[in-house]
C-alpha cells in the first residue's frame, strides 16, 4: 500500500493555453503531498493525468514500477475524491460505495463485507441506505472516500477535497483525514489551494504556479525557506517590501538588508518578511543603537489573544504588518514609537533584462546571514 | 422602549401610492395567460371532442373498423416507432458529444440541430421530394436498385426524423450539463468501462429528460402533416397516416370520421405525456422519502 508516483515532465496544452508545463515531481509512497497553489496553477489538471482522465502532450507519469501513460483510467487503480463528491446521485450510501466492486465483478459477499468495513471506516454504518442528497456535504465527502478506498487502490487522489465544505466541516474532516491516513498509509496526493491545509496535512508539498513547479519541499522547508517570490508571497502571509540594490545592500525603503555585495546597483529587488518575524526590540526609537535595527510607529494594535497585530509606519511611509507576543510590546500603544528588527528577512532580486522594463526574467535570492541582518537606515 | 430612534414609520404597502394599480395590472395579466391558453388551446379540444361524441357509439365503432382508418393506424404507428428508435439512439449520443466533447465545428453542429425547429416542415418535404423525386440526386441510385423513396413509405419515415431530431437532444443537452461530468469521471476511477459508465451512470441521470424527448418526439410524430404530405403521394390505404387521412376525409366531407380520428391522435399525446409525469413523480417521491 505504499507506491510512489514518479511525474516526470509533464506537459498538457488545451488549445494554445499550456495549462501544465515541464513538472516532475516524486510523491513518496505511504505519505500526503499536497500540490499547492492558485487556482488556474494546473494542480487539478497535473492530478486529472495521474487518474487517466486528461491525456498529457508530454511526460511520464510511473507509479512504482509500472509505466501509467498509456494506461487507460480503470485500468490505473486509483482512488479519485472530488471537490462536489461527484457521489451517484441515484444509488444509495451502500451501493456507491459498492460501485468500484460491482464493476470488478466482485462476489456478493466480499463487496458485502468490504461495505460495511468501509461504512464503519467513515463512521456512516447507519446511513447505508440513504442517498447521497439526504446527506450533509461532511458526510457526502466520508461516503467519497470510502467508495474510492473500496477497490483498495494503489494511491488517493484528492482534489479539493474539502474545497465545498464550510469553515468547521472542513476542520474537523481534515484532522480526521489525517488520522485515517495514518491508519491506512495509503500514498495520497492532496490537490488544494488552501496553504493551511497543505502545511497541516502534508508531510511533502509541491507549490504548483501558472503550470510550473516553483518548490517541492517539506512544510517546514516551504514556509521557512522558500525558493522563489511566489512561494515566499503564496504559502503563510508575509510583508512584500520593494526597493534595490545599492553598495552591496538591499534597501527597501528605510530597511537595509546586507548581502548583496556581488549586485550591481540598481537592480530592483523585492523582500518578504512574515509578520512573527518582526520584533519588537524595545519602546522608543533609539535606532542605530544595534546593527540592524529600525524605527516605526504603531499605527493600530489588534489583540488576537496572547499576540497582538501592529500596523506599523515605517519612517518612509511603508506600513509593515507584525504579529509580537502581548508583553514584547512592553505597553506600547497606538501612536507610540518602537524599535524593531528582523528575524528571517528574505530578499529577491529581480533581474530586468531587454526593452520592457516590466518583465521579470530570473529570480536571483541574496541569502542573508542571521549575524548580518537588516540595517536601519535612512533612504 | 425602542432603542431604535423613532424616525422610520412602519411600512403600509396598501397605502403606497400605484399598489392597487399594480395589483390591477398584474390581474390582468394573469387572465390575459389563462385567456390565451383557455381560448386558443383548450377550447378547439372541447370542439373537437364533442363533435366526435355526438356522432354517437355506432359512428365511432364503424368509424374504428373501416380498413382504411386502419390502416393509416397502423402506417402512424409504424413511421412513429421507427422515428423513436432513430432519434433516440442518435439523440442521445449526439447530446453527449455537444455536452462532453470539444471539437471544431461543434458550435455548427449544435445550430444544425435546431434547423427543423426552423423549417417549415413543408419546406422539409419539398427538399426530401427534389432530392429522391424523378431527376433527384439520389432517384438514379435508389431507382436502379428498384427501391421506391418518394411516394413510398421511406421518404415518409425519413422526413418524419428530420422533424424529430431536435427532441431527444434538446431535453437530455440540459440534463447532461446540469449533472456535469464528475459522475461520469468517478465511475471510470472506480474501474467502470465506458460501457459500464453509460449504462450505470450516465442513463439513469438522463432518463427523465430522455424519457420526455421520447414522448415530445412521439407526439410529434404521431401530429406530423406538412412534410408526409408532400412524399406521400397520398395514395389511400398505402401512404396515407392518420393525420392525412384527417385532412382527405375533411376535403370529402367526412368531418365525423376526421375529428373520431383527430380526438383518438390527441388522447394518445395526452396520455402519453400525463403518464410519463406521473410516474416520474411517483419514481422520484419514492427515493426522497427515507
Amino acid at each position: 500500500m505504499s507506491t510512489p508516483i514518479v511525474v516526470e515532465q509533464l506537459t498538457k496544452r488545451f488549445g494554445k493555453f499550456e495549462a501544465v508545463k515541464d513538472v516532475s515531481f516524486t510523491a513518496p509512497g505511504g505519505a500526503i503531498t499536497a500540490l499547492l497553489g492558485p487556482s488556474g496553477s494546473g494542480k487539478s489538471t497535473v492530478l486529472r493525468m495521474i487518474a487517466g482522465l486528461e491525456t498529457p502532450n508530454d511526460g511520464h507519469i510511473r507509479m512504482g514500477d509500472v509505466e501509467l501513460t498509456a494506461k487507460s483510467v480503470q485500468e490505473r487503480r486509483v482512488g479519485f475524491v472530488f471537490q462536489h463528491f461527484a457521489l451517484f446521485r441515484h444509488m444509495t450510501v451502500a451501493d456507491n460505495v459498492a460501485f468500484g466492486l460491482a464493476v470488478r465483478k466482485q462476489p456478493k459477499d466480499v463487496k458485502n463485507q468490504r461495505v460495511e468495513e468501509l461504512l464503519e471506516l467513515v463512521q456512516l454504518a447507519p446511513f447505508a441506505k440513504r442517498y447521497p442528497d439526504q446527506l450533509s456535504g461532511g458526510q457526502r465527502q466520508r461516503v467519497a472516500l470510502a467508495r474510492a478506498l473500496a477497490p483498495r487502490p494503489d494511491v488517493l487522489l484528492l482534489d479539493e477535497p474539502f474545497g465545498a465544505l464550510d469553515a468547521k466541516v472542513r476542520q474537523d474532516l481534515r484532522h480526521w483525514l489525517d488520522g485515517l491516513h495514518r491508519e491506512l498509509g495509503v500514498t495520497s496526493l492532496l490537490v488544494t489551494h488552501d496553504q493551511e491545509e497543505a502545511l497541516e496535512l502534508a508531510n511533502q508539498i509541491v507549490v504548483m504556479h501558472e503550470g510550473r513547479v516553483e518548490q517541492v519541499g517539506s512544510p517546514a522547508e516551504i514556509y521557512d525557506d522558500p525558493a522563489t517570490p511566489f512561494v515566499a508571497g503564496f504559502v503563510g502571509s508575509a510583508n512584500v517590501l520593494h526597493g534595490e540594490v545599492r553598495d552591496g545592500h538591499v534597501h527597501l525603503g528605510s530597511v537595509r538588508v546586507a548581502g548583496a555585495a556581488h549586485l550591481a546597483d540598481g537592480a530592483p529587488a523585492t523582500a518578504f518578511v512574515r509578520p512573527h518575524d518582526v520584533r519588537v526590540r524595545q519602546k522608543g526609537g533609539q535606532a542605530n543603537e544595534r546593527d540592524g535595527d529600525f524605527t516605526a510607529t504603531i499605527e493600530r494594535i489588534a489583540s488576537l489573544g496572547w499576540l497582538a497585530r501592529l500596523t506599523l509606519r515605517l519612517a518612509d511611509g511603508h506600513t509593515l504588518v507584525a504579529h509580537v507576543p502581548q508583553e514584547e510590546l512592553d505597553g506600547a500603544k497606538e501612536g507610540d514609537t518602537v524599535t524593531l528588527d528582523l528575524r528571517n528577512p528574505k530578499a529577491f532580486l529581480r533581474e530586468v533584462h531587454g526593452a520592457d522594463p516590466d518583465e521579470v526574467d530570473a529570480d536571483a535570492e541574496i541569502d542573508v546571514p542571521p549575524s548580518d541582518r537588516a540595517t536601519a537606515g535612512t533612504a | 422602549m425602542s432603542a431604535y430612534p423613532q424616525t422610520a414609520e412602519p411600512a403600509h404597502t396598501t397605502d403606497l401610492p400605484g399598489t392597487g394599480r399594480r395589483r390591477l395590472v398584474r390581474a390582468g395579466i394573469v387572465t390575459l395567460c389563462f385567456l390565451y391558453v383557455g381560448v386558443l388551446l383548450l377550447l378547439p379540444l372541447i370542439g373537437i371532442v364533442w363533435t366526435a361524441l355526438e356522432a354517437g357509439l355506432d359512428k365511432i365503432v364503424e368509424t374504428f373498423q373501416r380498413p382504411d382508418v386502419q390502416h393509416a393506424f397502423f402506417l402512424t404507428a409504424v413511421i412513429t416507432a421507427i422515428t423513436l428508435v432513430v432519434t433516440t439512439f442518435f439523440g442521445v449520443i449526439t447530446a453527449w458529444v455537444l455536452v462532453r466533447q470539444r471539437f471544431p465545428g461543434k458550435s455548427l453542429l449544435n445550430a444544425l440541430v435546431d434547423l427543423p425547429f426552423a423549417l417549415s416542415p413543408v419546406t422539409v418535404g419539398l427538399a426530401c421530394a427534389i432530392l429522391f423525386g424523378l431527376g433527384g440526386w439520389l432517384y438514379e441510385f435508389f431507382d436502379a436498385r428498384g427501391i421506391k423513396i418518394l411516394f413510398a413509405v421511406p421518404s415518409m419515415v425519413l422526413v418524419t426524423i428530420f422533424i424529430c431530431i431536435p427532441f431527444t437532444i434538446r431535453e437530455v443537452v440540459p440534463v447532461l450539463q446540469e449533472i456535469g461530468k464528475d459522475e461520469e469521471d468517478a465511475a471510470r476511477t472506480l474501474g467502470a468501462s465506458i460501457l459500464q459508465t453509460w449504462r450505470k451512470v450516465t442513463m439513469p441521470n438522463i432518463r427523465w429528460g430522455l424519457l420526455y424527448g421520447v414522448a415530445l418526439t412521439t407526439a410529434r410524430s404521431i401530429g406530423e402533416i406538412g412534410a408526409v404530405l408532400i412524399v406521400s403521394g397520398l395514395i389511400k390505404g398505402k401512404t396515407e397516416t392518420a393525420t392525412l387521412f384527417i385532412f382527405t376525409a375533411i376535403e370529402e366531407r367526412q368531418t365525423t370520421e376526421a375529428y373520431i380520428v383527430a380526438i383518438t391522435l390527441a388522447a394518445v399525446s395526452i396520455v402519453l405525456l400525463v403518464t410519463i409525469e406521473a410516474a416520474r413523480r411517483r419514481i422520484e417521491g419514492r427515493k426522497v422519502r427515507t
